[in-house]
């Protein structure tokens, strides 16, 4: 018996070894993937390492409030992304999401044109982690904070 | 611990235990799909289109849950033996890969109306999608490493602890990277989730999660009842031969 209580305990000793390599490799891997593996750059990526023309990207971001524009042409929207640090302009011509609005993220497929303006290809909207529902929309800002606040 | 081990014991308890796990989570998760489909209110933004949420979610818990409960019965198998550990681990995968499956389609369903797209690989959904691969793999391997002469083979569990690497990525895949897919609404004791949404969700994945345990109850025993079947099979094709 005790001789196998002894072997139990090697095996538990050598599995808990076996997985704190395993989860220090995963780790490992996830940290050198950390920039390769997002789907999208900031605007503040774009601004600090701007991207050579003509090369496929995708911009993620906030759509700037009181930026969107929709051009004479009614199909062509121009825009701004955000992050809060650095800003991008955006153009598109095509139909948009629904989702797409004005403070809402955005992930934009495309390329950075010359002048600076990221031309969009695609369009997808982001829907943030804050569910609310509709009613509460029109509320004012502090009856709002105060029915999430009473939620939590 | 090692009372559950035995498996006359688990099977006295797993009798009465599962028709209760699947009844209840039957009733509650229909429950709280109607009160997400009919009563909840539609979200600000994305409309009529959130109540997906109420199955997607539950889904992709369940999904890495269920390779969570292979992870913990492989180690339980690798360190101590018991006797129910393999067959615990072999009835969670298919409930597992059932809910991973599901989470991606509901997802797919949902990120058309809500991103624009039916698939992007992000972080995320990419990594999901390795979790249902996994679950495939680790079907064929259970399958193939089973033994007619009684032999132990560890392959499966250690694929299983292996594979468990994936689910935290999954789980901290929109927080490492930029992605498509949105951050957590719940983390630790907070909800960026209004309360219309939060509680038909959290009763549905209960509901969802006793189903799930019903069926791995369900799973356990019939594995067991295959193996004893077996096992007297071979005890009188031997007494056969021999008189």
């Amino acid at each position: 018996m005790a001789g196998s209580i002894k072997a139990k305990h090697q095996r538990l000793v050598l599995l808990a070894v076996a997985l704190v390599v395993l989860i220090g490799a995963a780790l490992l891997a996830a940290w050198a993937l950390r920039n390769q593996a997002s789907y999208f750059y900031v605007p503040s990526d774009i601004v600090a390492r701007p991207p050579e023309p003509d090369r496929a990207v995708r911009l993620g971001g906030m759509v700037e409030k009181g930026s969107l524009k929709t051009a004479a042409d009614g199909v062509t929207v121009d825009f701004v992304v955000q992050d809060g640090k650095a800003r991008v302009p955006v153009t598109f011509r095509g139909i948009v999401p629904s989702l797409f609005v004005e403070g809402s993220g955005v992930v934009a497929e495309g390329r950075l044109g010359a002048n600076g303006t990221f031309v969009a290809d695609n369009l997808l909207a982001k829907h943030d982690e804050n569910y609310v529902p509709r009613e509460m929309q029109d509320m004012t800002k502090e009856q709002a904070k105060q029915v999430v606040a009473e939620t939590q | 611990m090692h009372g559950f081990a035995n498996p006359a014991r688990f099977l006295r308890i797993a009798r009465w235990l599962m028709p209760l796990c699947l009844g209840l989570g039957l009733v509650v998760a229909a429950l709280a799909l109607a009160w997400g489909v009919f009563f909840a209110p539609a979200e600000r933004l994305q409309g009529e289109t959130v109540r997906i949420l109420y199955l997607h979610v539950p889904s992709a818990w369940l999904g890495m849950a269920g390779w969570m409960g292979i992870a913990g019965a492989s180690f339980t198998e690798l360190v101590w033996r018991h006797p129910l550990a393999a067959i615990a681990a072999r009835a969670c995968a298919v409930p597992g890969a059932v809910f991973t499956a599901v989470c991606l389609l509901t997802g797919s369903l949902w990120g058309r109306p809500a991103w624009g797209t039916w698939w992007v690989w992000d972080g995320r959904l990419t990594s999901m999608l390795v979790l249902l691969f996994l679950y495939f793999g680790w079907m064929a391997l259970s399958q193939a490493s089973e033994s007619s002469d009684g032999s132990e083979n560890h392959a499966p569990a250690i694929f299983g602890l292996v594979g468990a690497v994936n689910v935290p990525i999954i789980h901290y895949s929109v927080i490492w990277w930029n992605s498509q897919h949105q951050a957590p609404s719940i983390t630790m004791g907070k909800s960026a989730m209004s309360g219309d949404f939060l509680w038909p969700l959290l009763t549905a994945t209960l509901g969802f999660t006793l189903i799930f345990a019903g069926v791995v109850l369900a799973r356990m025993r019939a594995i067991l009842a295959n193996q004893q079947a077996e096992a007297r099979l071979r005890r009188k094709a031997f007494s056969e031969v021999e008189f």
